[in-house]
């Protein structure tokens, strides 16, 4: 090993011992209250928005200290709740947010939720701003009669089920039936096939929770839907997730080849991602003529087009056959019926209010903003002074990952543009979060956790075995 | 709609032909870039050992800040940049995953990059603000063609912050 390699080496080692000394909660408490002049920041929410913002003010405010809340013990919301076990490498993400949570003028405060544990307006009297990312957990529906019908489930809580978020091990999807219906085409749409569609073995050695792969071992499910309202030139799914499917070992894509009729003569005038994506459509509906008759006994992936969801019946859904008119789906009078022993509803997610002091906007499922800074209740351009929201709470469910960190940077430095301009009070001495009776899990606790899962996955060839029951959780942080 | 319009022009057929044409050549450059990747910016730390080695490039950040640096040979530009304390993430840690390392190549030294593979191009798909000139920070290792280059971050994304903004429908 030449010098310079040692000489980052013991840097690093150096780092680690000096964050470790000061990861001991007590000192760290400690150390972050007798900074007492500088800015206190808390952030709602320890998902991806919320660590890049905090990396960000990190960076740019030295004499800030930011505290980030978190409802569940554990952090990192999508990252570790949303994003497929089968995507390991999206998740080295967590490296970068682990080295903001070592920064010994950021506190995590795991078990907290907001609107129970603590409110709104406690956590502003306690902090100069306050930046509000808890995401959208909640999903919006077909309003369809029949939709609370058992065999009728959400992907967001199918999603949440094989990753492990807690409560949602109770939902026991039937995969009993040959035929899954998913309505939607977006890429938690395609994660969903791929994980129903996959050979079990693939996602044995993922962090998909132990119950999942019991029951999609047993899974009997032969043929998955993709049913989306409009046309190939409007799929959702990007070319990423398709090229994966496409790969997926004994599942064969079957596509409707009328619905693809006059597509080949649009590609020219097509931006880059929807040309290569439609390419990739059409090179393989043009090779399924030679592939249906080799692999008929495989389990299917099925992406249907041009139809919207009608109605809900115990053993199929009936869809309007549709029309495109500029770009718009207009159901015809025209019907079609698909099999569906399950259905999966996929259409988007959408935020809840977790206070009521939350200036939000429940037709859109977001906080009304501007800019990342919160608007008061009833008004256009007045804001609430230090109170902001980035993320998916702020935009709406949409975008990569870049998005969501351009987004929250973006936040972050309206706050310190803000703060520079006097534009909210920052004289004032604030005490920040306390702890008081209250059981939470700081970051150490938090490590205990981890390090905790990845043992038990060790043994079982996976990177981790996730602890599902917050109480178990709770045990292991130590609180 | 933010991605621009890339037509076939004739820098992109002509691209195309290139990397057909110089295929078996790229199989073998990939295979290098696979084990560079492997790394976790180690190797950027490293000084040249000769000024043989020495490739000078630019990072213009998303305010257009220019920053010199000295890299080398074998240089993943993604690590670099951290070593030089510019602003490009990398989520994934290179491991083609995300596309947060998006950045734009000076034009006149884009062809004397290894193309971009497949699953770089699908990446670059989904990157806000995609360009002709778009590639992915962690897929380029410097040489010496690349002397004087220049790297451009995107613009930060402000327009998504804009209250009212409403996801498109699927």
């Amino acid at each position: 090993m030449s010098f310079a390699k040692n000489l980052v080496y013991s840097r690093l080692k150096l780092l680690n011992k000096y964050s470790r000394s000061v990861n001991t909660s007590a000192i760290r408490l400690q150390n972050v209250q007798q900074v007492t002049t500088g800015k206190r920041i808390c952030i709602v929410g320890a998902g991806p928005a919320g660590f890049y913002a905090a990396q960000y003010l990190l960076k740019q405010l030295s004499d800030c200290t930011v505290d980030i809340v978190e409802k569940l013990p554990v952090p990192f919301g999508l990252v570790r709740f949303g994003v497929a076990p089968d995507h390991p490498e999206v998740k080295n993400v967590i490296n970068t947010f682990t080295k903001t949570a070592e920064n010994p003028r950021l506190r995590f405060f795991g078990n907290v939720s907001l609107g129970q544990d603590i409110s709104l307006q406690e956590l502003r009297q306690r902090y100069h701003a306050v930046l509000l990312t808890y995401g959208a957990d909640q999903d919006r529906e077909l309003q369809l009669q029949n939709e609370q019908e058992q065999h009728v489930i959400s992907a967001r809580k199918f999603v949440a089920w094989y990753n492990g978020l807690p409560g949602a091990e109770q939902l026991q999807p039937d995969l009993s039936g040959r035929d899954v219906t998913i309505v939607g085409q977006g890429n938690v749409a395609v994660d969903v096939a791929r994980v129903l569609l996959s050979p079990i073995d693939k996602l044995k050695i993922t962090d998909t929770t132990e119950y999942a792969l019991e029951a999609l071992a047993r899974s009997q499910v032969q043929r998955v839907h993709l049913v989306g309202r409009r046309g190939p030139l409007q799929a959702a799914f990007t070319i990423k997730e398709l090229r994966e499917m496409l790969k997926l070992p004994n599942v064969t894509t079957n596509w409707r080849s009328s619905d693809f009729t006059g597509i080949a003569e649009q590609l020219e005038q097509l931006q880059r991602p929807r040309r290569r994506l439609t390419e990739l459509m059409l090179k393989s509906l043009s090779e399924q003529s030679t592939r249906s008759s080799t692999a008929a006994a495989g389990r299917q992936f099925l992406p249907v087009f041009l139809r919207a969801p009608k109605a809900i019946s115990a053993k199929e859904m009936e869809f309007a056959v549709t029309q495109l008119r500029e770009g718009v789906a207009v159901a015809t009078d025209a019907t079609e019926c698909l099999p569906a022993d399950l259905i999966l509803r996929s259409i988007g997610y959408k935020s809840s209010c977790a206070d009521a002091g939350i200036n939000f906007d429940p037709q859109r499922g977001h906080v009304r903003h501007e800019q990342g800074r919160v608007l008061k209740d009833g008004e256009e351009k007045s804001v609430e002074p230090g109170l902001y929201v980035a993320g998916w709470l702020a935009s709406g469910p949409t975008g990569v990952i870049l998005t969501t960190m351009n987004g929250a940077f973006a936040v972050a430095k309206t706050i310190c543009d803000d703060i520079t301009a006097k534009a909210f009070d920052t004289a004032s001495t604030k005490p920040g979060f306390e702890v008081g009776s209250q059981r939470i899990v700081s970051w150490d606790g938090w490590l205990r956790i981890d390090q905790q899962e990845c043992e038990a996955g060790k043994s079982k060839g996976k990177p981790r075995e996730k602890i599902v029951d917050i109480e178990h959780m709770l045990t292991i942080a130590g609180v | 709609m933010f991605c621009l319009l890339l037509h076939h022009t004739r820098n992109f057929r002509q691209l195309l032909i290139k990397q057909v044409s110089k295929s078996h050549v790229y199989a073998v450059s990939n295979a290098l870039h696979t084990t560079r990747l492997l790394r976790h910016g180690e190797y950027e730390w490293k000084d040249p050992k000769s000024p043989d080695e020495i490739v000078n490039i630019t990072y213009v950040d998303k305010d257009g800040k220019r920053t010199k640096v000295q890299g080398k040979v074998g240089d993943n530009v993604l690590y670099l940049a951290h070593r030089h304390g510019i602003e490009m993430e990398g989520a994934c840690e290179a491991s083609l995953a995300c596309t947060t390392c998006h950045v734009y190549v000076q034009n006149n030294y884009l062809e004397n990059l290894s193309e971009a593979d497949e699953k770089e191009d699908d990446l670059l798909d989904m990157a806000p603000f995609l360009r002709e000139n778009s590639r992915l920070g962690c897929q380029i290792v410097l040489d010496k063609s690349m002397e004087g280059m220049e790297l451009e971050l995107p613009k930060a994304t402000r327009n998504f912050y804009v209250d009212g903004h409403k996801p498109k429908p699927h």
